[in-house]
């Protein structure tokens, strides 16, 4: 039996799982449960990498659920393809990451902590290869419910209250407005199939397509589009390794990436450029990406702060869609891979500041930088690819949003981007800016930070500059998708 | 099933639809001599396996000939009383046949536990009775005879609950409240039935059908199909004609209600169809004014308010019985909307809802038995005191909430599915309103098992304890059924099909 792209994409599946079983009967050897792990990530990274070099093959396993026209199904195609890569490939780094901040932390039931996160992980790579709706929610939900036990890790009054509203808003969301428009998107279209060109395109009127894509775009609660984003922070009570991974790369780059999915493949973009709402959301977006940005803005608390970036620029993605022509579309699957880098190195950076100094008020951490180097400058280079400056990735997405923008002759919009990236300036570079700039603190490190806390988002923020030069592969592996030409 | 229906003698399978009802009822005598429960449950269980197996053989009949009709003791209808199953109560043997057979396993254990020792012989024999009854209900074709087996279960379900008085006192108040209100239900009923006797001179429901058109004008005929669907409304539990429910669900022994939640409301609910489509006819002016007016807007008040008011219970099994409530406006629902698709949609929900309600209450049981337990703060933690029983509980709970992957998903999308086809949408936010609501008080539940500390002992350990297997196996299969029938629904859905065909084309016309 040789490996086939079908099979390739079961294990996608799997492997987390498995790694997941043999996590938890390792548990009383924290040394081999690790190793479990690390296992798992780095052979869930080599298939995914094949799965990423057949994806043109377009590989497809459906399963009819009898005669009722529903199916579930796992289909390769670019766009999920590459979210995988970068779920997975941001696994290993942050398994890794993980193992130092746990044990740097000496966090409780860690067990526990690393088996919902290899489910968690295979949610994300089912959601990322849906052939349809159906199995999209299926895999959204078990997403939401396997993370729950890891925002609540920490078992306090405030822990539990903050996970119970990141439960409450996303399954809320989801089965009160996500599920209504997948069982009428069946309903007029006959199936939930991603379908080049838009399965709607065609079925639907730009009214019936209006009503559709608010409940999409407020339904997707993971891809934190005001009013729906409270969850976004609520969550980050959690580990910071779990807010770095699920809070910046898996859960809500699922919760876009649905977006950009539904968009591209249901709605189609000539669909949405005739649907009243599109422009609607569109403001909508840019106003979370600027309301969200003052927010961060008024943060002392970094993870809070980082949160909140994250939410405006998630919207970004959200904003790409909605304008729907080819290069903004183009500039919003960029971001979910370029923010994802850029965002898991601020995570990260913020774990190790607070492993070795246990602070997390930014007012408290000037001077820093001049004990913590490398954090700092991972941080700093992290926040250069936030803001969008080359060459860092995150130049990209904003450049191509932008050029998308212009297209469709929404100049306005693209004054929302442009006063976002100055609020990006101003609330991301005071951090390293006075963490380098500022006396260190008398009192010094209370201890050192762990090797394995500071390792990954150096390599991170090393990824994000790598992936300014990668945009041609890049551009070229999306293509198909969205018939951009360069 | 072919191969186990085609192991009956043929001389059995010509008679079956009345051996299956006298087998119980002769067997019911012969528990209650039995000197203890053990003998009682063993002539119980002998007695309800004949019953299922014939049921077996009378569906697979069902399904190849199309209908099965048999003259009690020679005597051709309409003058005698005539047996007479086809699509529609087909499905209601099933259930009752499969959840009495479940049940009954699972009831040695937990009867022992809750029932005094001496009275078990007669508890097993009020339960044949009781069985015997709901079958004959869902097999008659003669509208006294309806009556009449409808009384013989639920006078036997009074005393049933009422057993449930060695555990709880209240058990008693219960059953006493359920006897009055089913009495006026059960009068109601016969009134109506009486004056459909006044107006077409005979009992036959088939032949009542042929002579009602002709009578559509007649106050008798309409004041009939009033007290009618009061009366069979109230047995079947639908709102605001259930107060009866929470307590009796609540209180009976756990046997009981597990039987009872998954056969009883759905028994009464096939009569409302029966006598709405086949002896009434869809199309009369009063009939179709209550579809909308009475079925769907009650059915829907149903669905939203008594889940409400299940949220808001303390304890497990009122909130189920509540729930139980809201899931019967489901099938109200499904009944109201007056089309082939919506009445399919309404029996594949009865059926769904046997398998998960089934389910969820013999878990309970399984705790109490154990634990002694049945308030909600007591189930703290029983993932880790009784994981089995835990999980067959989640799923059963994830069913009702109706998450795919479980049989629940079908009953909400096909119900959602016909009332667009009427371009009900507000049914469908109402079925979407009452999910979320669904999901508000199994989540309670799934929170306090899953989520909550567990109690400890006085030396700090975690308590744990396994359910006997007689208990775990009939749990355990309705929850994996809950999760089989979703990946292979099509043998469900065809036989909801039928029935809602079958009351279609009207049984007799």
């Amino acid at each position: 039996m040789s490996w086939s792209p079908e099979i390739a994409m079961i294990a996608a599946l799997v492997i987390p799982l498995i790694g997941g079983v043999f996590v938890g009967l390792l548990g009383k050897y924290p040394n081999l449960r690790e190793g479990a792990t690390l296992t798992a990530a780095v052979l869930l990274a080599l298939n995914v990498a094949y799965l990423v070099s057949v994806t043109g093959q377009r590989p497809e396993l459906i399963y009819e659920i009898g005669s009722t026209g529903l199916s579930f199904g796992l289909k390769l195609e670019p766009l999920g393809a590459l979210f995988a890569a970068v779920a997975s490939g941001l696994w290993i780094v942050n398994s890794l990451y993980s193992i130092g901040y746990m044990r740097g932390n000496k966090e409780k039931n860690q067990t526990r902590f690393f088996v919902f996160f290899t489910i968690a992980i295979a949610c994300a790579m089912g959601v990322a290869l849906s052939s349809n709706l159906l199995t999209m929610f299926l895999f959204y939900e078990a997403l939401t419910l396997s993370t729950y036990p890891l925002v609540a890790h920490k078992g306090d009054d405030k822990a539990r209250r903050g996970a119970a509203i990141y439960l409450a808003i996303l399954l809320g969301t989801s089965i009160g407005l996500l599920l209504p428009a997948i069982i009428a998107t069946q309903f007029i279209a006959g199936s939930t199939d991603f379908t080049v060109g838009g399965l709607l395109n065609g079925e639907a009127s730009p009214m019936v397509a209006s009503v559709l894509l608010v409940l999409f775009a407020f339904g997707i609660g993971k891809a934190a589009l005001m009013p729906v984003h409270p969850w976004l922070p609520n969550a980050m009570v959690a580990p910071t390794p779990v807010s770095a991974l699920l809070h910046a790369v898996a859960v809500v780059k699922a919760g876009v990436f649905a977006i950009l999915k539904v968009s591209t493949y249901i709605f189609g973009p000539e669909l949405i450029q005739s649907a009243p709402a599109s422009n609607w959301l569109a403001w909508i977006a840019a106003i979370s990406i600027v309301l969200a940005s003052i927010i961060a803005l008024s943060s002392n608390n970094l993870k809070r702060r980082l949160a909140f970036s994250t939410v405006s620029q998630l919207s970004y993605v959200t904003l790409g869609a909605m304008i729907a022509s080819p290069l903004a579309l183009l500039g919003a699957a960029l971001q979910i891979v370029m923010h994802a880098w850029g965002k898991i190195t601020l995570f990260m950076c913020a774990g190790a500041i607070y492993t070795a100094t246990k602070k997390t008020e930014i007012s408290d951490m000037r001077g820093l930088g001049r004990l913590m180097p490398w954090t700092f400058g991972a941080f700093a280079v992290g926040a250069f690819a936030i803001i969008g400056l080359p060459p860092f990735g995150g130049m990209w997405p904003k450049l191509f949003l932008m050029m998308g923008a212009a297209t469709t002759g929404q100049l306005a919009l693209i004054g929302a981007l442009i006063l976002s990236s100055i609020l990006n300036v101003a609330y991301l570079l005071p951090i390293p800016g006075r963490g380098f700039f500022d006396p260190a603190p008398k009192e010094g490190l209370k201890k050192p930070t762990p090797m394995l806390a500071v390792l990954p988002p150096v390599i991170t923020a090393a990824g994000v500059t790598v992936l300014f030069f990668l945009i041609g592969p890049l551009t070229e592996f999306l293509a198909p998708v969205f018939g951009v030409e360069l | 099933m072919e191969f186990l229906a085609s192991l009956l003698p043929a001389s059995l399978v010509t008679h079956a639809p009345a051996i299956i009802v006298v087998t119980p009822l002769m067997m019911a005598a012969v528990a209650a001599i039995m000197p203890n429960g053990r003998l009682g449950w063993a002539v119980t269980l002998i007695s309800t396996i004949v019953s299922a197996l014939l049921a077996l053989a009378i569906i697979v009949d069902v399904q190849t000939g199309g209908v099965v009709s048999y003259a009690m003791g020679g005597w051709a209808p309409p003058a005698g009383i005539e047996f007479r199953i086809d699509g529609l109560n087909a499905v209601l043997l099933m259930v009752i046949g499969a959840l009495g057979l479940l049940s009954v396993i699972y009831a040695l254990p937990s009867v022992a536990d809750e029932i005094e020792e001496k009275k078990q012989s007669l508890f097993y024999s009020a339960f044949l009775v009781c069985f015997a009854g709901l079958i004959g209900v869902a097999i008659t074709g003669d509208a006294f005879n309806m009556f009449v087996f409808l009384e013989i279960s639920s006078i036997s379900t009074y005393v049933l609950v009422g057993m449930g008085a060695s555990s709880d006192r209240r058990a008693l108040t219960a059953a006493y409240n359920y006897l009055v209100l089913g009495t006026i239900g059960a009068t109601f009923f016969v009134i109506g039935v009486g004056f459909l006797y006044m107006a077409t001179g005979t009992l036959n429901m088939a032949d009542m059908a042929t002579r009602l058109p002709d009578l559509s004008d007649s106050r008798v005929v309409q004041a009939a199909f009033a007290f009618i669907i009061v009366g069979l409304g109230l047995k079947a539990a639908m709102f605001p004609l259930h107060l009866w429910l929470p307590n009796a669900y609540a209180y009976a022994p756990n046997f009981v209600t597990s039987f009872l939640a998954s056969t009883a409301t759905k028994v009464a609910f096939y009569t409302l169809v029966r006598f709405l489509f086949d002896v009434f006819w869809p199309e009369a002016p009063f009939v179709e004014v209550s579809f909308l007016w009475v079925f769907a807007i009650l059915g829907i008040i149903g669905m939203i308010v008594a889940s409400v008011q299940a949220v808001f219970q303390d304890d497990a099994r009122r909130l189920l019985a509540f729930s139980s409530v809201g899931q019967v406006g489901y099938m109200m629902l499904g009944l109201g909307m007056g089309t082939a698709a919506g009445l399919s949609a309404g029996m594949l929900h009865l059926i769904n809802h046997s398998m998960m309600k089934g389910a969820l209450f013999m878990a309970l049981g399984a705790f109490a038995i154990r634990f002694g337990i049945r308030r909600i703060s007591d189930l703290n933690g029983f993932a880790r005191s009784m994981p089995f029983t835990s999980v067959a509980f989640t799923i059963g709970g994830l069913s009702l909430v109706g998450v795919p992957m479980t049989v629940g998903f079908w009953s909400k999308w096909y119900l959602g599915v016909a009332a667009l086809e009427n371009g009900w949408w507000w049914a469908v936010a109402a079925l979407i309103l009452s999910s979320l609501i669904a999901l508000a008080y199994v989540a309670r539940m799934l929170a306090a098992i899953w989520v909550a500390e567990p109690h400890h002992d006085k030396a700090g350990a975690i308590a744990h304890a396994r359910a006997p297997w007689l208990m775990l196996g009939p749990l355990w299969v309705l929850a994996i059924a809950n999760v089989w029938f979703f990946f292979q629904p099509d043998f469900l859905i065809s036989m909801a099909n039928a029935a809602a065909e079958a009351a279609f084309s009207g049984g007799a016309r």
